[in-house]
């Protein structure tokens, strides 16, 4: 799974619902692979505003990427600024490990790069 | 011959020797690749870039690998360990989950430009637990679904409707959690060729054109997918298109040079042979 999927990922327990604590999902025990991917500047402009950069940085610190703290004014005309959120958000999948709730615990496990959302039958 | 959905659940039909059978099967694989790329064509994306799109019920990746050949980002969910293996085998480039969209989606609102979903509805309506309930299941699915996808973005389902009683059943429910649209049906008097796609509107995009529902193919429109038509026609005419078209030499060229740069082993190399055209008969 790639960091760009993470960011967009809340937990849908039921009854957790605080948006401060249900995203981002925290790792633990991650294990990253980087896989080279063909850059598009166009989709990541524009997927810029619908990031949650503050949940994001806390993701790259958390698992040790490289990531500018602020959005330029021009990200368009910013080429290490759109190569470094490529290589951050496109190019760094998780493979092994898992996300846990901030909110209520629940532990989505991580394997071969697949992360289970499965929910118990309380959790529905 | 019996509706799967009645056999058993989606996960247990679809083990190891089910997903293997149904991905290996050239007419299976052909026909969804043909859904696949009509439910895309149904999504009416005018944008050349990219686009960030769900795949509902992507299962091995047969879907998915047409979304990539597109150049979208993509993530996948199925219900299925066994198809999600085969698509992990496969490496297609979307991210896959294993998830039951009965259970609802966890994506933050606005996340997607559109979803597309090909041959998985009909498996959403049966109760396969004593303590699944349908009607409740697809109103947690698209209540999700609606808050995920940008205001006037648009999610095309493929499916198999039992009758026209589980047809209701699913676009009320979709109604009644804000998606406008409607079915639509291709080839309509034909009983073998007969699809059905519900294509739904998640609002309007602000300012944006009033949403239409396509137009059915039916037996008079010339066969073949129109937009992957008419991308040749504008190459054809010099219209600027950023990407190549998908099976061209250009395509063939950049698809090996990232499957090189990855490190994949054993790309072909590249010669005056590369992507030439082959006579007819191929």
């Amino acid at each position: 799974m790639r960091l760009i999927t993470h960011n967009m990922l809340k937990c849908h327990v039921k009854n957790c619902d605080n948006p401060d604590k249900q995203f981002p999902l925290r790792f633990k025990g991650a294990e990253l692979e980087q896989v080279e991917a063909e850059r598009n500047d166009e989709f990541l402009v524009r997927m810029i505003p619908r990031l949650d950069w503050r949940a994001l940085l806390v993701t790259t610190k958390e698992l040790g990427i490289e990531l500018p703290e602020n959005i330029p004014e021009e990200p368009e005309n910013d080429d290490a600024f759109l190569q470094a959120l490529h290589t951050a958000i496109l190019e760094t999948h998780v493979k092994e490990g898992s996300m846990v709730c901030n909110g209520c615990s629940h532990e989505y496990k991580i394997t071969k790069g697949i992360p289970n959302m499965l929910l118990a039958e309380h959790e529905i | 011959m019996s509706r799967p959905e009645h056999i058993a659940p989606p996960e247990l039909f679809y083990g190891d020797t089910e997903a293997e059978k149904y991905t290996r099967n050239s007419r299976i694989a052909a026909i969804q690749a043909e859904m696949t790329m009509r439910a895309v064509e149904l999504l009416n994306i005018t944008d050349t870039s990219p686009q960030y799109l769900l795949d509902i019920g992507c299962g091995s990746g047969l879907s998915g690998e047409i979304l990539d050949e597109d150049m979208h980002i993509w993530a996948g969910v199925d219900i299925a360990p066994a198809m999600l293996d085969i698509a992990v085998e496969k490496d297609v480039e979307g991210d896959l989950f294993l998830q039951d969209i009965g259970q609802g989606l966890g994506f933050r609102p606005g996340t997607f430009d559109g979803a597309i979903s090909v041959s998985v509805l009909q498996w959403l309506c049966n109760a396969d637990k004593t303590e699944n309930k349908p009607r409740y299941r697809l109103q947690r699915f698209f209540s999700t679904l609606f808050m995920a996808l940008q205001r006037g973005a648009r999610a095309v389902f493929q499916f198999y409707p039992e009758n026209d009683g589980q047809v209701e059943l699913i676009m009320g429910t979709a109604m009644k959690c804000g998606f406008t649209g409607g079915l639509v049906v291709d080839y309509p008097n034909s009983k073998k060729a007969r699809k059905f796609y519900l294509c739904l509107f998640a609002g309007q995009a602000p300012g944006g054109p009033k949403q239409e529902l396509p137009q059915g193919l039916d037996a008079e429109t010339p066969t073949g997918v129109s937009y992957t038509q008419a991308r040749i026609q504008n190459q054809r005419n010099g219209k600027k298109s950023r990407k190549p078209v998908k099976n061209s030499a250009e395509w063939i060229l950049r698809k090996k040079e990232l499957a090189r740069k990855r490190g994949k082993e054993d790309v072909p190399l590249d010669s005056r042979y590369t992507g030439r055209k082959r006579k007819p008969r191929f």
